[in-house]
């Protein structure tokens, strides 16, 4: 790795100014230094956010060719995000020697520090005091209504129904179906790169692009009302049935929702669980075949258990994304006739189309406490190997 | 969740030889049943691929699987529905606003990522490993908790007893308050992912070329960042197809004017007005997919590695 780096250059030497600060009482210094550590990382993300804004300022006010306004956006965005780092650390450079070590890392961490503060930090704690209050700002406290709410309203309690579902079933049949075709493929004399591809290739798609493609697959137009051109109903009418309207088949229609993320996870789940098995030493494959074991017998005893951590990350990366799911049952709409809600859909119409931000960050809490033993989970993993390294 | 998940690179990680024929390789059964599979796969993209090549008159009254019986027929082909979707349907526009979201909102997060994940790993300072504890732990934060406060911000500024102390900047429905929350939220799986691998990077190198008198601007610029491409590009192919399929952000944040809508909004809202017409929809449907498409067969080593690297992001 080493032999391919050009050795850096020499940076010049910044000029110095005069050293005032000997003179000072060190509590002072000690004041100046938090001040100037405080300003450092403040300057860089508001000399940026002024900058851009600025910029976007004339852009909004311009009439010009789109290209062109979509092209100088591109360019103020990426540009100005590393030039305000550049300034930032010249700036730094000016500043008497002794305080440089210690201002620079605040204006390498700072700017992430203040974005996260400021877009995920303070909303978690503004969103669950908007659950306890009324639909807009400043229409009072409302106590536990809005959580009353989430537990008693029937489209709501469909909805965590649903999602129950949803985070049972999507990933125990996105897990079992990836982990089976990876253990074929893994036997396949020919083909195995491009099987897999296949399989990985509805990663690409997005949730509202993957709604439409389904909607062509469990299309259904009445009797009389032209030709059925979805694939399922025109399977029956090959075979001489009546189509059937599949997306308001109650409760089955949430299984066919499911399919959909079930299709575009496999892959996903497939290429980590074959990565996993094709990391199982052959000696030991070959050991239990030479006992006499039979190839079910190996999937069950060796591969499985080998490979059951692995096999538990892909679950709970699932069950966290089905937790969450919103696009597929809203493109796909009429959730509420169709009975097809689940919690992050019901959070966006309360918020978002009912304008009732208390119920809708009642409900985005619900998500939040359902995802905080994978937070704690996270935290302590990450802890356990810092104190391996 | 965990690192001990091992992160594949490729697909293409064929078994290695084993010595001697191996009776279970190549067996009928499996190869017929992989095969079945992959059709079944399949079957979803190529009905919209199919649907979106056909006259509309064809497609109305006979289904996309009945074209298979004249594959030849020119008559039974065409392009127009692609140009009714880029020009009447204002799919053109769309895609650009999706390239004007989506480029800062990669690019942005990688940038502020990559010199905070350098500061964690190689600079001292006080609460260093308070404050990336806390990153690791905002990780899983669904971002259905940050839309509410962030709209607000975003149409009244904040106050605390009729103080401002977030001005109304009116952000909402412009590209930079977009790229601000994609920013955001893909911030905290830049930053542990770029951590861990500029964290590991040999010390040798970092020091060396401190003895030689490069500042940590300079070392960052021209050693770490050249060193560290597998993991910026692993992170930017995954942020990459996440804002580019996005919908829930840009709803809120950019919202559903002709002007300013990206591909995902466009193809929802024509699929609410006009449901049924399925010549223009699998069209519109296969022309947000195609950037996404390529990306994923000209860059497959890189697109999974992504992917999978963002499995530790709730």
């Amino acid at each position: 790795m080493t032999t391919t780096v050009e050795e850096p250059p020499v940076a010049p030497e910044p000029e110095r100014e005069p050293d005032l600060g000997e003179k000072r009482p060190r509590a002072r210094q000690a004041a100046g230094l938090a001040v100037l550590r405080i300003v450092g990382a403040l300057v860089v993300p508001i000399a940026a956010f002024a900058l851009l804004w600025l910029a976007f300022d004339f852009l909004r006010d311009t009439d010009a060719n789109r290209f062109v306004l979509v092209g100088v956006a591109i360019v103020v965005g990426v540009g100005g995000v590393f030039f305000l780092y550049w300034a930032m650390n010249r700036a730094v450079d000016w500043l008497p020697e002794r305080y440089r070590g210690g201002v620079r890392p605040y204006v390498f961490v700072g700017p992430a520090l203040v974005i996260l503060a400021v877009f995920l930090v303070y909303p978690v704690i503004n969103t669950i005091i908007i659950s306890f209050g009324g639909r807009q700002p400043g229409s009072g406290f409302v106590g536990f209504d809005n959580y009353e709410f989430v537990f008693t309203d029937d489209s709501m309690r469909r909805a965590l129904r649903n999602t129950l579902g949803w985070i049972v079933i999507v990933p125990l049949v996105a897990t079992s179906i990836g982990l089976a075709f990876a253990t074929l493929a893994d036997r396949l004399r020919r083909g195995e790169a491009v099987a897999k591809s296949l399989i990985f290739l509805p990663m690409a798609i997005s949730f509202v692009g993957a709604a439409v493609t389904w909607r062509l697959i469990y299309g259904f137009r009445p009797e009389g009302f032209g030709t059925n051109i979805g694939l399922l109903n025109g399977i029956k009418q090959g075979l001489g049935m009546s189509p059937t309207a599949w997306l308001q088949v109650k409760p089955w229609n949430n299984l066919l929702l499911m399919v959909i993320m079930i299709w575009i996870q496999v892959g996903f789940a497939m290429v980590v669980l074959s990565a996993a098995i094709k990391s199982i030493p052959d000696e030991i494959i070959e050991a239990a075949r030479i006992d006499g074991a039979s190839e079910l017998q190996v999937f069950r005893r060796i591969i499985v258990p080998t490979i059951a951590p692995t096999i538990a990350v892909v679950a709970t990366y699932m069950v966290i994304n089905a937790m969450k799911v919103f696009d597929i049952v809203f493109v796909i709409g009429g959730a509420e006739t169709n009975q097809t809600e689940v919690v992050a859909e019901r959070m966006i119409q309360w918020f978002f189309i009912s304008n009732n931000d208390g119920r809708g960050a009642a409900i985005a809490v619900i998500l939040f406490i359902a995802v905080i033993p994978v937070m704690i989970f996270n935290v302590r993993r990450f802890r356990e190997q810092e104190a391996l390294r | 969740m965990t690192l001990t998940a091992p992160l594949p690179t490729d697909v293409e990680g064929e078994a290695p030889p084993s010595g001697g024929e191996d009776v279970r390789k190549g067996s009928w059964t499996v190869s017929i049943i992989v095969l079945l599979i992959v059709v079944l796969w399949l079957i979803p993209t190529i009905g919209v691929l199919v649907t979106s090549f056909r006259p509309e008159a064809a497609v109305e009254t006979t289904g996309w699987w009945t074209a298979f019986a004249h594959l030849f027929d020119p008559a039974q082909w065409t392009l127009d529905n692609y140009s009714q979707a880029l020009d009447t349907a204002g799919f053109q526009n769309a895609f650009l606003n999706s390239l004007a979201v989506t480029i800062p909102s990669v690019v942005i997060p990688i940038t502020i990522a990559a010199f905070a994940a350098y500061a964690f790993s190689w600079m001292e300072f006080r609460g260093r490993y308070v404050m990336f504890v806390a990153v690791v732990g905002l990780l899983v934060v669904p971002l259905q908790m940050a839309l509410i406060p962030i709209l607000r911000l975003y149409t009244g500024g904040a106050q605390i007893g009729g103080v401002p102390i977030f001005p109304d900047l009116e952000l909402n429905g412009t590209f930079l308050g977009i790229w601000l929350a994609h920013t955001a939220f893909g911030l905290p799986l830049a930053v542990y992912l770029l951590r861990n691998f500029i964290g590991s990077l040999p010390s040798s190198i970092i020091e060396s070329a401190k003895m030689d008198g490069a500042d940590h601007f300079t070392i960052f610029w021209r050693l770490v960042v050249p060193l560290s491409v597998p993991a910026l590009a692993a992170f930017a192919i995954f942020q990459f197809l996440w804002v580019w399929n996005d919908l829930l952000v840009a709803r809120i944040f950019l919202g559903g004017t002709e002007d300013t809508r990206v591909l995902t909004i466009a193809l929802q809202t024509l699929n609410g007005s006009r449901g049924e017409d399925w010549h223009l929809l699998t069209s519109a449907a296969f022309i947000t997919m195609a950037l996404p498409l390529v990306v994923f067969f000209a860059l497959q080593r890189y697109f999974i590695r992504g992917l999978t690297a963002g499995a530790v992001k709730g």
